[in-house]
């Protein structure tokens, strides 16, 4: 799959800003007045600067608010309800705590459910396509919902829970790489089966439609992705994971620990996201006898 | 509304005779002339007289080879457009409402007006049957030819989609296979009629026929008793030039088997 820039921004930075919101709705004590002004400007800026991201990559973003009618089938229009509710609500919730110094738990549980659910939501977009087997598996969801709960967790400064989860959240991409590179072939996809030609023989492309690349060979096939994988899925795991670690148990001064460890592992999630979309392989490769 | 209907009226769609298409492109070029100048946006080109040009097209046409074990090598053209699937999965992703299936005939459309172009329903189709048109910036796949099916300014031979219309080898059928008596059904039916795909459940109402076996040089000739010499030694003059013609070298002539 072609690795758009706008989607990486988008699934990168409001996933851990939507990880962010929920970590703060759920606070027991959370921070009031200036402290939460600061607070939730991150936590709204990462998220709606991500969905203002997503925008960028459509043909028309003018007829965008289309997109909220679907809800019964689309998990793309699912999650633009779900964003906009938890905004909502989380608004609502910062509003309180900024201006009037006032806690409202309810609206904060609520508000950090919703933000989970919007996390859902793209995870399930990527996760329900039959046509990419790498993503079409329920840890892609995990996977989503880990790495926002732990980007989310470095953000609030929890650091003792940051490093539970920046563990879990490796070993689930660990995961979720070794399966996926399997995916394709346990899939049972093969250009015998998209041209109905293997009980014949073996299929082989020998000409393309056309000549030179098109939309569909631009948007599915992406060579270059693949030839670096290993070492960008280590350098991901460094990022994302192994730096931090490091950083939040041997630096002493809390506060540069965990600015530091935020920035190096967002660095790190963006990097995996690349791959995510990079590796994936969609059936379509299929018929020009590529990946 | 992007949920799929239960079930439709009809079911229109196209019977692709692998046997018979000679990969002459010609539907491609039928296609493309007809939908730029019909229904919803022009399919657009990007630089078609320079470098890598590109273009939109609602219908491509693929080349394999087939290698049996053992035996020669066979050429299958394979044009490639939307199945108009039952179960089409670019329809339920579509965020908008853009996307739908009519349940009157079974044809899945794209409303442009309401599309976004986030290009979700081209990543959930596992064909490559849409393609985002890059000047528009809008989703555009197979209509069926919706604006020529039901036009009755057109004469009636022409209320085909254009790539049937067009093919000069008749490798292109087109009809509803709700009705099992229909011609698409029939050829279907007979031919073994294939799903692209199966294992992954769209349930396409196109079907594709599969090439006929072809004959091998081992088989005995069903036209071979018919080509013996009636006449084996011949006399007069006929007798006279074979002996001497036989008598200078180069002679080409194969032994019988």
């Amino acid at each position: 799959m072609h690795p758009a820039t706008s989607v990486i921004l988008f699934t990168t930075l409001s996933g851990v800003g939507f990880g962010f919101l929920a970590w703060l709705g759920v606070d027991p004590s959370p921070p009031t007045g200036l402290g939460a002004f600061w607070a939730f400007t991150l936590a709204f800026g990462l998220a709606v600067g991500g969905l203002i991201a997503s925008t960028f990559h459509l043909g028309h973003p003018e007829r965008a608010w289309r997109a909220f009618s679907q809800w019964r089938s689309s998990w793309l229009s699912r999650e633009a309800i779900c964003a906009v509710a938890a905004l909502l609500v989380m608004a609502v919730y910062a509003a309180a705590l900024i201006f009037a110094g006032r806690h409202l738990p309810l609206a904060g549980w609520i508000g950090a459910a919703l933000s989970l659910l919007t996390v859902f939501t793209t995870s399930m977009i990527y996760g329900q396509l039959k046509t990419i087997p790498r993503w079409n598996t329920p840890l892609t969801s995990a996977l989503f919902l880990s790495y926002a709960l732990t980007g989310g967790a470095l953000l609030s400064g929890r650091i003792t829970a940051a490093v539970m989860l920046l563990v879990i959240t490796a070993l689930l991409q660990f995961t979720w790489w070794r399966r996926g590179d399997s995916a394709l072939a346990e899939s049972g996809s093969t250009l015998g089966t998209a041209t109905r030609l293997s009980d014949r023989g073996t299929v082989r492309s020998v000409a393309h439609p056309h000549s030179s690349p098109n939309y569909l060979m631009r948007e599915f096939i992406h060579v270059i992705g693949r030839k670096h994988a290993q070492k960008l899925r280590i350098i991901a795991l460094l990022l994302t994971a192994a730096l931090p670690i490091l950083i939040l148990v041997f630096i002493p001064a809390p506060t540069v620990a965990l600015a530091l460890a935020a920035l190096i592992h967002l660095a790190g999630v963006a990097t995996a996201r690349w791959l995510f979309f990079a590796e994936a392989e969609h059936t379509v490769g299929l018929y020009y006898g590529l990946r | 509304m992007t949920q799929l209907p239960q079930s439709t009226e009809r079911k229109l769609g196209l019977v692709i005779d692998l046997d018979t298409c000679v990969g002459c492109h010609a539907c491609v070029i039928a296609c493309k002339g007809w939908n730029t100048e019909n229904y919803g946006a022009p399919l657009s080109d990007q630089r078609p007289y320079g470098d890598e040009p590109m273009g939109t097209f609602l219908n491509r046409v693929h080349s394999y080879e087939v290698q049996p074990e053992g035996g020669a090598a066979q050429t299958v053209h394979f044009p490639k457009s939307c199945l108009h699937c039952e179960d089409a999965p670019c329809v339920t992703v579509c965020p908008t409402g853009a996307s739908y299936k009519r349940v009157e005939d079974g044809i899945v459309l794209v409303n442009e007006s309401h599309c976004i172009g986030c290009g979700l329903c081209a990543w959930a189709c596992p064909y490559g049957a849409r393609e985002m048109d890059q000047a528009e910036g809008v989703m555009k796949k197979c209509t069926l030819c919706v604006d020529r099916i039901y036009n009755d300014t057109l004469p009636e031979e022409d209320r085909v989609p254009a790539c049937v219309r067009t093919c000069p080898a008749g490798a292109r059928h087109f009809g509803d296979f709700a009705d099992p008596e229909s011609n698409v059904s029939r050829l279907s039916a007979e031919r073994g009629g294939m799903d692209l795909m199966p294992e992954l459940g769209t349930a396409p109402v196109n079907k594709y026929l599969p090439p006929r076996p072809k004959d091998s040089w081992d088989e005995d000739s069903v036209l071979a008793p018919f080509l013996e010499p009636v006449v084996s030694d011949a006399g007069g003059f006929l007798g006279w030039l074979d002996k001497q013609l036989s008598r200078l070298p180069g002679d080409t002539h194969r032994e019988e088997r």
